[in-house]
């Protein structure tokens, strides 16, 4: 079921602000694409724009093509709404709904979207999205219990349940271990390395090791100069990139000489 | 400054005067004393004694802390016994106010106080009851609830979600502001005036007049605080709910609403209450009626304020004066239990739709 991406002179504007320009990607079917940079140069941004979430911020627009299997997201006629049910997405910070127990929180992408589940076929999903996200075994015994009460790591992984729920082609992933402590990251990576097999994944991260440990692919942002808009530096298999890169840009950053 | 000067044994400045814990109680009895002492040689009043009481207070506490503790922990001192005493001023008169319609108020209420109207007894120095009044305030307030709370919901619902900060929300907001301002009388002659267009009737009384005169007083603050509650839920969870697909509307339905319902629900119970108790618009519109009338579209009904105000008159009749004074008394706390049940309800409902964090 998974999906290949292609990017095509993406530039994304914050109202008159242009904040990346000329983005050129191609993010293979069953693979992890990493995106890494300093901060502020546009990685999350464009992440955003693969699943239409950018133009949630008010003002924010987006020029330029995102083909997935052949239509473009930006097109005439395409539904944000629809494009964000095929593209899933995982936040910096988890954030499980209050309301909802661990059990509602699985199920959201499809309560939410009115979707008649019959108790069995409920309980399938979730149980099979708990151990895909490598939560069931903490939580089996108290499904109904608020997201809320669960620890950090495991509130993203939660999040990684509801992403995977509603079973998408694309798993857009923004910077999903940034708030964990290494364990629990060490949790979410084996996890990608599992979904890697039925979804494209797409993650940003800050974290260079974890791109070289987890991604096939790695993209390279940064800013052109400051005040300037931030764009694609260099886009390659991750290990080219982490021993021999194109760039002379990419070997300052990813050897700590940046700047 | 090196490594080895900083090894000299030195013991560091953490150690400084304390006063004793009774300091403050020790206080209030000295200012106490001084006060009493010297309101009496100087012959004034109980008033002029407190208040010397109240200034020995503050000098002698903020001067022997100072000299003991020293300046910063005076100053705590001093802004404390402060921030206590307008504490205190403020709460005086709602305690006394309490005190007083308890104790007056309190005997008058029998159940058949509560159970009958005033049919045949205005005249009478005994007898009647505030059944009519309670039910007319219910059925007025519960009317002004319908209109309100619907179009407070969507206004603030309008604003947080959807307008984007645009011109028109500025208006609304602006509009909303000035709202909160209107004199309730003015709402109770705009409600007049409304009903007389309508009605065609020169002076018109109906129950669900009253109800359009509170509906104006509590929608600006039904929209104030469902906004405030909208604003307070993260966008991360508008954001992980959109990223699942689910549409804007779902969104604010299955996702804001419910983590905001805590606040909101509250929030509606306290303008509920505020205009339970209002009196002048229904003075005009609502009028008097001895008896409970259930037909909010034509004619009087009484409601508690308005029984309040009328009853006052028949206080000064000079042979069934005080019999409309226990009636007012009466009244008076039956209004009260009924905007502190309010109040109360708000609470509970508050605690009870709180998103939980339990584990």
């Amino acid at each position: 079921m998974a999906k290949s991406i292609d990017v095509k002179d993406l530039d994304i504007y914050y109202g008159d602000f242009l904040a990346v320009q000329g983005v050129n990607v191609h993010i293979k079917a069953r693979s992890v694409t990493a995106f890494i940079g300093p901060s502020g140069c546009g990685k999350s941004t464009v992440l955003r724009s693969l699943n239409r979430m950018h133009e949630v911020i008010p003002g924010a627009r987006v020029e330029g093509k995102v083909v997935v299997d052949g239509q473009s997201l930006y097109g005439a006629g395409v539904d944000p709404v629809a494009v964000r049910r095929q593209i899933g997405m995982v936040f910096q910070r988890p954030n499980p709904f209050p309301t909802m127990s661990i059990y509602e929180n699985v199920l959201a992408g499809n309560r939410l979207n009115a979707r008649k589940l019959k108790k069995p076929e409920a309980d399938t999903i979730v149980e099979k999205s708990l151990r895909g996200a490598n939560l069931w075994n903490e939580v089996k015994d108290r499904l109904a219990k608020p997201g809320m009460g669960l620890s950090g790591g495991q509130q993203q992984r939660l999040c990684i349940a509801r992403a995977i729920a509603v079973e998408p082609e694309v798993l857009l992933m923004d910077e999903p271990c940034s708030a964990l402590d290494p364990i629990s990251t060490a949790a979410v990576e084996d996890l990608i390395h599992e979904l890697k097999s039925d979804y494209t994944i797409v993650i940003v991260t800050h974290n260079m090791q974890q791109a070289a440990r987890v991604s096939d692919d790695t993209g390279f942002f940064n800013l052109k100069a400051v005040g300037e808009p931030g764009h694609l530096v260099e886009f390659n298999p991750t290990t080219k990139v982490f021993s021999n890169p194109d760039e002379s840009a990419t070997e300052a950053y990813i050897s700590g000489r940046f700047g | 400054m090196t490594h080895t000067e900083i090894a000299a044994p030195q013991e560091m400045a953490i150690r400084a005067g304390q006063l004793p814990r009774a300091a403050t109680l020790l206080t209030v009895v000295f200012a106490v004393a001084i006060g009493g002492v010297a309101g009496m040689l100087l012959g004034s009043g109980f008033a002029v004694m407190v208040l010397l009481a109240w200034l020995v207070f503050l000098v002698s506490l903020t001067a022997w802390s100072t000299a003991v503790e020293g300046r910063r922990k005076a100053t705590d001192r001093l802004v404390n016994a402060l921030v206590w005493s307008t504490f205190a001023v403020a709460m005086m008169p709602l305690l006394s106010l309490l005190y007083t319609v308890i104790v007056k108020g309190g005997p008058v209420l029998t159940p058949s106080f509560l159970q009958s109207d005033m049919t045949g007894f205005a005249s009478l120095g005994q007898g009647g009851g505030i059944y009519h009044a309670i039910m007319g305030t219910i059925m007025v307030t519960a009317i002004a609830a319908i209109i309100a709370i619907p179009v407070g919901l969507f206004t603030a619902i309008y604003l947080v979600e959807y307008s984007a900060g645009s011109r028109l929300a500025k208006v609304i907001t602006f509009l909303v502001d000035v709202m909160t301002g209107i004199p309730s009388i003015v709402a109770g002659l705009f409600a007049l005036s409304l009903f007389i267009v309508l009605t065609g009737d020169p002076l018109p009384r109906l129950g669900l007049g009253g109800g359009v005169a509170l509906s104006l007083l509590m929608i600006p603050t039904v929209v104030r605080s469902v906004e405030e509650m909208l604003k307070l839920v993260p966008d991360d969870l508008r954001e992980a709910s959109y990223a699942l697909g689910v549409p804007k509307w779902r969104t604010i339905v299955k996702v804001v609403l419910p983590t905001a319902v805590a606040g909101i629900v509250t929030g509606i119970t306290l303008a509920i209450a505020r205009v339970a108790g209002e009196t002048a618009p229904l003075l005009l519109i609502c009028g008097t009626f001895p008896e409970a009338n259930w037909n909010p579209f034509s004619g009087a009904v009484q409601t508690l304020p308005v029984y309040i105000y009328s009853s006052l008159n028949g206080t000064t009749d000079a042979k069934y004066g005080d019999i409309w004074t226990d009636r007012v008394w009466g009244a008076a706390l039956v209004l009260i239990i009924i905007v502190m049940a309010l109040n109360l309800i708000a609470r509970i409902i508050g605690n009870i739709f709180a998103p939980k964090t339990g584990r």
